[in-house]
């Protein structure tokens, strides 16, 4: 490896002449002025260097990969499969059958919403991004407004594709015409969902510090809830159970659909707001933790 | 200028850095010595805000590092772990860190040509060799041309012009005006490259000096006498008004007298020499002698611990 010998051009040296060790009892220290522009950092400029990193390692790339292969995937699979069977679906909106795949899909964005932060402290990197950036809370913003907009964009993509795929497979099959209620809240309603349920992760994977730990910890919540309530024969628990299985986060996915697993429990856009707030409550604690914690 | 006034750092029941003042000047190459777990890499993690002290404080050209609006143009550093994602390659590592602080992207290639990495730019950095991954850390403190460096263990993996080259690096640095806090084990490195030392053990200062002084203070010279005839050389010795202690494998140490005097005065008195030699105490052993009573991971070789009477003298320019 070629050592180029003189590190940079720089025109300071001349303005402090030598023996500086001779220790002036006036404190008449040497300063160095660099050429390069004093700026005051901003946001803008947590979310240009978040945006980087995201862009420039193959796992995230990968991530988003597997989530668009199997949102759409499963999509074209089963409007295929159905179109096949040459049913009668009887004026049903062919929208919710986007849902497989997005609750395969939401796996992805956890994945990928937990390794924006956790894997940081894996490599060390969090120590670099810390010093590049000492207000904590502003490298949180961004990793969260970065994550958050491409969970959402490509998510948005993905249902849309997937969505008119279904309408224009299964139009002759007496399938209903999505209203435009419908078609938002199958897309962007849900989009906005996952995008929020990654974001979620993001936080806990700040706040756990351990990729593979967080992951579980995600995976266990959307799951567990559903599992849980299979498993509640004794009736006293009957409403314990009713209550799980409606907030569980595949039911809750499943109302934007309007087809929920059941009658009682949110409805709406209440998943919505649900996520939101549970997604504010953690970033808030992952805040509060990033400050006070030693990094 | 980085300037530590009382700095504490409690892990629990354990003491990483006590009380420690000491300000690091411009223009020089101030050296930051301590045996493991001496608290040398928890004071940097400090200055630069990533630990928050249990008491004291610590200012970077007089602020908190925390309220630097662009710090990697005021400190730039090197830390103990890499901190670079291994899938990441050079130049997009060097490019998120351009950007977060609003340096010109053009600075990525100047300093990837700097620490001569700039053929493998855009290889992973999960294929770096330990130097060249030391190299892409040296090259993430100059990205903002700073006024001060801070570089923990930066010969660590580096070959023999690695090493070189860092010397030449930090003196430069330091001739330009800037601040240049090294930290290193090794007293003979930072013989050749600082001109300021501070020396730390259990996280306590145990020295604040400048590298002549403390070379001046250690560079001990004596005379190693082997003889059969002990108490008939003492008594010889003694007369002639010369002072022995007592050295390793029932050997003398005779400070002072050239090696030429002591020899005639044997002769003068038939005392029998089987060993007379001049010696030179190393800084190396000089440092040891001073962190000795402080260092906490001891190996168990069975090596003789330092003779006792130099570990009294260690004391006598011990501050703080
Ligand atoms: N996060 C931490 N939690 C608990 N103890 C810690 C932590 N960081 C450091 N320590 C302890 O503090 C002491 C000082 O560690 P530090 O890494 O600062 O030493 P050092 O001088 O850099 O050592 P070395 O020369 O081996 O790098 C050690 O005893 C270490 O075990
Ligand atoms: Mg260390």
């Amino acid at each position: 490896m070629s050592t180029p010998q003189p590190p940079m051009p720089q025109s300071a040296a001349a303005e402090w002449p030598a023996a500086p060790g001779a220790a002036p009892s006036a404190p008449a220290y040497p300063t160095y002025t660099s050429p390069i522009p004093v700026v005051r950092t901003h946001l803008g400029h947590a979310l240009a260097s978040e945006w980087t990193k995201i862009r420039s390692v193959r796992s995230t790339m990968w991530t988003l990969g597997v989530l668009v292969a199997l949102v759409v995937g499963i999509g074209l699979l089963t409007g295929l499969v159905i179109a096949n069977a040459d049913p009668d679906l009887g004026g049903e909106s062919p929208l919710s059958l986007g849902f497989f795949g997005l609750l395969l899909g939401s796996m992805c964005l956890i994945t990928l919403g937990v390794l924006t932060t956790a894997s940081e402290y894996g490599t060390g990197m969090i120590r670099t991004t810390m010093v590049a950036c000492p207000s904590r809370g502003r490298v949180l913003a961004a990793k969260a407004l970065v994550f958050f907009l491409v969970a959402f964009v490509v998510t948005l993509v993905c249902a849309s594709v997937v969505g008119l795929l279904h309408v224009s497979l299964l139009e002759e099959y007496n399938a209903a015409e999505p209203t435009g209620e419908e078609w938002l809240k199958g897309t962007v309603g849900v989009s906005l969902y996952l995008a929020l349920l990654g974001t979620l992760s993001l936080a806990v994977g700040s706040i756990v510090r351990h990729s593979a730990g967080a992951i579980t910890i995600m995976i266990a919540a959307v799951l567990a809830p559903l599992v849980i309530a299979l498993f509640m024969f004794s009736s006293s628990l009957r409403d314990v159970q009713q209550a799980l299985f409606e907030y569980s986060i595949p039911n809750q996915m499943s109302i934007f659909y309007a087809n929920s697993l059941s009658e009682s429990g949110p409805s709406d856009w209440d998943p919505l707001w649900i996520m939101l707030a549970v997604t504010a409550a953690a970033l808030a604690g992952a805040f509060a933790l990033l400050k006070k914690r030693d990094v | 200028m980085i300037e530590l006034e009382g700095l504490t750092k409690r892990y629990g029941e354990k003491v990483a850095v006590d009380n420690l003042t000491f300000t690091v000047r411009p223009g020089i190459v101030t050296g930051f010595l301590g045996p493991n777990g001496a608290g040398k890499s928890t004071t940097m993690r400090m200055i630069l805000g990533l630990d928050h002290p249990t008491a004291g404080d610590v200012r970077v050209d007089g602020t908190h590092y925390d309220r630097l609006k662009d710090p990697l143009t005021n400190i730039g550093a090197l830390l103990e772990a890499k901190g670079v994602h291994p899938g990441r390659s050079a130049q997009n590592h060097l490019l998120w860190l351009a950007q977060s602080n609003g340096i010109p992207e053009r600075r990525v290639r100047e300093v990837l040509d700097e620490v001569g990495l700039t053929a493998v730019a855009r290889k992973k950095a999960k294929g770096f060799s330990l130097g060249m991954g030391q190299r892409l850390g040296i090259a993430a403190a100059l990205l903002g041309d700073p006024r001060i460096l801070m570089f923990d263990e930066p010969v660590n993996g580096l070959d023999p012009e690695g090493i070189h080259w860092i010397r030449t690096l930090m003196k430069s640095l330091a001739e330009q005006g800037r601040t240049v806090f090294v930290s290193s084990h090794l007293m003979s490195e930072m013989a050749l490259t600082a001109d300021h030392l501070v020396v730390i053990g259990q996280g306590r200062l145990l020295a604040d000096t400048s590298m002549a002084e403390f070379i001046e203070r250690n560079s001990r010279s004596y005379v190693r006498v082997r003889t059969p005839q002990r108490e008939a050389l003492l008594d010889a010795l003694h007369r002639a008004g010369v002072t022995a202690v007592d050295g390793a494998d029932g050997t003398l140490e005779v400070d002072g007298t050239p090696a030429e005097a002591i020899g005639e005065l044997a002769a003068r008195n038939g005392v029998v020499l089987h060993e007379l030699s001049p010696q030179q105490a190393s800084l190396e052993e000089a440092f040891m002698q001073l962190t000795a009573e402080s260092v906490e991971y001891h190996a168990h070789t069975g090596a003789p611990l330092p003779p006792q009477q130099q570990q009294q003298w260690g004391e006598s320019w011990r501050k703080g």
